[in-house]
């Protein structure tokens, strides 16, 4: 397999979690591909619906707790869904909040398994607290892995962001970047 | 639906406790103005701060000032501006120029001219020199002793994690409508990533074979072991326009691009 994609939606977010590993490597993968779909915190405006129109609602109940503590919400999926849809129901703010623990899933060097924080809504972390480690091949594989976290438009500072990548800045576009705040901030 | 895949390796149980969240050790900062950009680096870890984690970095500016000096064509007495108005042969300039010059053909064909350092008649390897001269100047950061690392250049970067157990960087990708907010947030470990898109003061990506303005993409994000082919290979997936998920995914790259109306889309996985 070469990706794992999860995805979380909320309200307001959409997570979708890419590890691609090198594809010099994928040659040989089967073709069980197991794209884990994590759904969680759904909005208090549809108690008791599990997370809909995903076809194949989880089984876990946790994963309609709304709004409530942090839960883990786990029901996998392998339709990898793409992030580009929002919520299907948006509205009122929504006020889910706590930290969503993905099941760790088999890859091929090994288990990921990825974590996020939710605060009113809107993702402000995510951790992928089990990588695939151990031997040195694994660390080496590792090294490509590339989670890619989608979300909605956010603050830089809430994104928690290391550097910032766009259009080239130039030295006149840097005053004021969100770059030169991050430097200047010692984040 | 829980589907969990039949375990393939036993070596890693799956009952075996996921480690706390890594918080990472404390970061630190530095940046320069250098070829007419932003020079930022991040280092952590146990160098950072420190006296070898300062020199590295002054290596690593010097290197790319170096570069700026043959290279620019801004400046009149560069070897590439030389060059050009043929007042010294490739012969008497610093080999990397050849070396840059080789990259910058590489780059035309493999990007079936999407990508060209002959632009308007006059040398131009801008496009490849970034790249290039970041890897080099790199290099004295990677040598620093469990010491993470993120050196951006303008937004294109490096970044390497030593310890597994430290988290991977976190880059935020700008909203190419609004380039004060954050669209996308990428995680990175060990590679490259660079971004194409409109610049702020306007249009300065054309498709060298027809002039045309790319109408649908905002920016390219791409993501690759080397720098200098995330960076070719983002220019010219912008300048493929609509067809660059397809385009980028067959060159085995990935990354994410954002189309004009905010759109996100993930390729090449």
């Amino acid at each position: 397999m070469r990706c794992i994609v999860l995805t979380l939606l909320s309200t307001l977010t959409v997570v979708v979690l890419l590890f691609g590993y090198r594809t010099s490597t994928a040659g040989s993968l089967s073709a069980s591909s197991d794209a884990a779909t994590i759904s969680g915190g759904t909005s208090s405006t549809d108690p008791g619906v599990s997370s809909d129109s995903s076809g194949a609602p989880p089984s876990n109940d946790s994963t309609d707790v709304p709004s409530a503590e942090p839960s883990e919400s786990t029901g996998s999926d392998t339709g990898s869904d793409t992030g580009s849809d929002t919520g299907s129901d948006t509205g009122s703010g929504s006020s889910v909040s706590g930290t969503f623990t993905g099941e760790a899933t088999m890859t091929r060097y090994g288990y990921v398994q990825v974590e996020i924080t939710v605060e009113s809504g809107e993702i402000t972390e995510v951790s992928v607290p089990q990588y695939p480690a151990g031997d040195h091949h694994d660390v080496e594989i590792n090294s490509y892995a590339l989670p890619i976290l989608i979300q909605e438009t956010v603050d830089a500072q809430s994104a928690d962001i290391d550097m910032v990548s766009g259009a080239t800045v130039t030295s006149q576009g840097y005053i004021g970047s969100l770059q030169s705040a991050i430097d200047e901030a010692n984040l | 639906m829980t589907t969990t895949p039949a375990p393939q390796h036993s070596h890693q149980p799956f009952s075996q406790p996921a480690p706390v969240t890594p918080a990472g050790p404390p970061t630190w900062r530095a940046s320069e103005q250098v070829m007419g950009m932003p020079i930022s680096l991040a280092l952590r870890g146990r160098e950072a701060g420190t006296e070898a984690g300062h020199q590295a970095w002054r290596e690593a500016v010097h290197e790319l000032r170096w570069a700026d000096q043959v290279f620019s064509t801004w400046k009149a007495d560069s070897w590439i501006s030389r060059l050009d108005r043929r007042e010294v042969t490739l012969a008497e300039c610093p080999a990397e120029v050849a070396d840059v010059l080789d990259l910058g053909e590489r780059a035309r064909v493999s990007t079936g001219g999407r990508f060209d350092v002959q632009r308007f008649g006059r040398l131009d390897p801008t496009g490849v020199v970034k790249g290039w001269a970041v890897e080099r100047a790199v290099r004295p950061l990677l040598e620093l002793a469990d010491t993470d690392l993120c050196l951006s250049a303008g937004g294109d970067m490096v970044c390497r994690v030593r310890d597994p157990q430290r988290p991977g960087w976190r880059i935020g990708i700008e909203d190419p409508a609004d380039p004060s907010r954050v669209k996308v947030v990428l995680t990175l470990r060990d590679g490259a990533l660079a971004t194409s898109g409109l610049s702020r003061r306007g249009a300065h990506l054309v498709d060298p074979r027809t002039g045309a303005v790319p109408a649908s993409l905002g920016s390219v994000t791409v993501v690759a072991e080397s720098l200098t082919w995330a960076d070719i290979d983002a220019t010219a997936g912008f300048v493929a326009d609509a067809a660059a998920p397809a385009w980028l995914t067959e060159r085995d790259r990935r990354g994410v691009v954002i189309w004009r109306d905010g759109t996100v889309e993930p390729y090449g996985c």
